[in-house]
C-alpha cells in the first residue's frame, strides 16, 4: 500500500522479555510470542517510515533476506490483525 | 524408624523439583471495598478489611518483583480499585516494571480528571463490569444505582482513547438479554464483549438456587452470539465463557494451577486463584512474608496441584487431563468436600450426578427472577447462613 506509515496501534506494546528471552506484542487479554526478526520489522513501525523505507533498511541491514516480498506482506497480516494502523 | 536425630534414609527423597514457568500474569485486588453488592462477586466471603490492605508502597514492590519473575499483564481489580486513592501510582509502578495495565471497574468513580491522570501514570487498557443492559434491572442486580456512572465510565475511557472491554457475568437475570447486551457494548464502544457465564465459587455458591440458568435459556444465548458474531465481524470481539455445569467438560481452570497466573488478595495473599482462598489447609502465602519468587516457585500452596502428579480418579489416564487439567480444585472441593477429586462438571467424574441433578432441576420461569431472593455480596452477610455446597 502506498503511502502508508505502519505505527502499532495504540494498545499494542512491543517489548522485550529479559525473563523468556524473546519479543512480546503485549495487548488487552492477549500477548503475541514474536519469532523470528518480526521484532526487528516491527521496531521499524514508527508512523513515520513508508513501507518501502522500512524495507530498504531491513534489505540492507539482512543482505540477501527475502525482505522485499516478505516484509510488505506480514506488516499486512500484521494490520489485519489490528495490531498496526 | 529407629533413631530420631538422623534423616529417615530408607526413603529416597524426591527429586527436586524443576523450576515451573514463569508466570504471564497477576490479579491485583487492590481493595474488597466495592459501592456494588453483585451476587456472584468473585471475591470471597470474607472480604479483607482496608485497615488489612497492603499500601501503595508495598505494591510497588509487588509489581517490582512480578516483573522480574515474568510477569507481562496486570489486572488491577478489587473490589473496586477506583476507592484507592493511591491508584495511579501503583499503575505507575506497574508501568515501571514493564507490565501491561488493565483497571477492571465497575465504572463508579471513573471521572474524566481520574481517567487522565490514570492515563498519564500508564493506564493500558478498561474492562468495565455490566450487570444488564437495562439500567433498572443493572441496577437491581448490582445491588446499587451504578448503570448511569457506567455509561459516563464508557465515554469518558472512549474520550481517552483507551481500549475498553465489557465483561458481562451471564446467569438466569440476564441471560435473555444478550442481544441488548451486545447492543450496549457496540454503542458504548467496546471493542470486546467478555460474555462469562456465572461459575459457582463464594457468593455466587451462596446464590446458585438464583442464578441457575435453564438449559434451553443457555442454547438461546448461545445461538445468539454465534449469529451477532457473524454480523459483527472483526469491529468487536465477543468471547463466550462456557457454563461448566451444562457441558459435561471441566473448563481448564486458570490454565492450570500456578501454570499462568497469579491472584494477590487486598492483604497481600497470593493464591493460584481468586477463590483458592476458601480450600482448606492452602496455607496460602503472604507477599509480606515472602518473596514474590520464592511463593510462585516454591511455596506448598503453589506446588500442590501443578502438574499432573496429585490427579486421582478418572483423571489419572485421561488424554485431556493436559488439557483441561482436572478441572477446577474450587469446584471439586465445593462440591464434594476434595479439592484433588475430578471436578464434578467433568462427565467422567463420579460425582458428576451432582451438577447433572443441579443443571436438570426445575426452576422457576426466567421471567420471575426475583431480586428479594438474592444474598448481595456485603461485609458479614455470609453468616446468616443458607445452602453450602451439596454434600456428598
Amino acid at each position: 500500500m502506498t503511502g502508508w506509515r505502519p505505527a502499532l496501534a495504540r494498545s499494542v506494546v512491543l517489548r522485550h522479555d529479559r525473563v523468556r528471552r524473546t519479543d512480546l506484542l503485549v495487548l488487552p487479554e492477549r500477548v503475541v510470542v514474536l519469532s523470528g526478526r518480526a521484532a526487528d520489522v516491527l521496531r521499524l513501525c514508527d508512523g513515520h517510515r513508508q513501507v518501502g523505507e522500512i524495507v530498504d533498511e531491513l534489505a540492507a541491514r539482512f543482505p540477501g533476506a527475502p525482505v522485499a516480498a516478505e516484509v510488505p506482506r506480514f506488516l499486512d497480516r500484521v494490520r489485519e490483525e489490528g495490531w498496526l494502523r | 524408624m529407629t533413631d530420631p536425630s538422623g534423616p529417615d534414609t530408607s526413603r529416597p527423597l524426591p527429586p527436586p523439583l524443576p523450576p515451573p514457568p514463569p508466570p504471564w500474569a497477576l490479579l491485583a485486588e487492590l481493595t474488597h471495598a466495592c459501592p456494588l453488592h453483585c451476587p456472584y462477586c468473585s471475591n470471597p466471603l470474607e472480604l479483607v478489611r482496608r485497615s488489612r490492605e497492603l499500601s501503595a508502597e508495598e505494591w510497588e514492590d509487588v509489581l517490582r518483583q512480578a516483573g522480574e519473575l515474568g510477569v507481562v499483564h496486570t489486572h488491577l481489580s478489587g473490589g473496586e480499585p477506583l476507592l484507592r486513592p493511591d491508584l495511579a501510582a501503583i499503575v505507575g509502578a506497574a508501568e515501571s516494571a514493564g507490565i501491561y495495565t488493565q483497571l477492571v471497574t465497575s465504572g463508579v468513580g471513573l471521572s474524566e480528571p481520574r481517567m487522565s491522570e490514570l492515563a498519564s501514570a500508564g493506564l493500558r487498557s478498561v474492562q468495565l463490569s455490566v450487570q444488564h443492559a437495562d439500567s433498572a434491572a443493572s441496577d437491581r442486580i448490582a445491588g446499587s444505582r451504578s448503570y448511569a456512572a457506567k455509561e459516563r465510565a464508557a465515554a469518558v475511557v472512549r474520550d481517552a482513547g483507551l481500549p475498553l472491554g465489557l465483561n458481562v457475568v451471564l446467569h438466569r437475570d440476564n441471560l435473555d438479554a444478550i442481544d441488548d447486551i451486545v447492543d450496549l457494548g457496540v454503542a458504548w464502544g467496546a471493542e470486546r464483549i467478555e460474555l462469562a457465564n456465572v461459575q459457582f465459587y463464594g457468593w455466587a455458591l451462596r446464590n446458585r438456587t438464583t442464578l441457575l440458568p435453564t438449559r434451553d435459556q443457555l442454547s438461546r444465548a448461545q445461538e445468539t452470539v454465534e449469529r451477532r458474531r457473524k454480523q459483527l465481524g472483526d469491529s468487536t470481539e465477543l468471547v463466550w465463557v462456557v457454563p461448566d455445569y451444562f457441558d459435561g467438560v471441566p473448563k481448564p481452570c486458570m490454565g492450570g494451577w500456578g501454570a499462568v497466573s497469579l491472584t494477590v488478595a487486598p492483604d497481600g495473599v497470593v493464591l493460584p486463584c481468586p477463590a483458592a482462598g476458601a480450600l482448606p489447609g492452602l496455607d496460602a502465602p503472604n507477599v509480606r512474608d515472602r518473596s514474590l519468587e520464592w511463593i510462585w516457585n516454591s511455596s506448598p500452596a503453589f506446588n500442590r496441584y501443578r502438574g499432573t502428579d496429585w490427579m486421582s480418579g478418572p483423571c489419572g489416564e485421561c488424554p485431556r487431563r493436559e488439557a483441561d487439567f482436572g478441572g477446577c480444585r474450587c469446584q471439586a472441593h465445593a462440591l464434594t468436600g476434595d479439592a484433588a477429586r475430578t471436578d464434578p462438571a467433568c462427565a467422567l467424574s463420579p460425582d458428576h450426578g451432582l451438577v447433572r441433578a443441579l443443571a436438570e432441576a426445575p426452576r422457576p420461569d426466567p421471567a420471575s427472577a426475583d431480586a428479594s431472593r438474592y444474598v448481595y455480596r456485603g461485609p458479614d452477610r455470609h453468616h446468616t447462613d443458607v445452602t453450602r455446597g451439596v454434600k456428598r
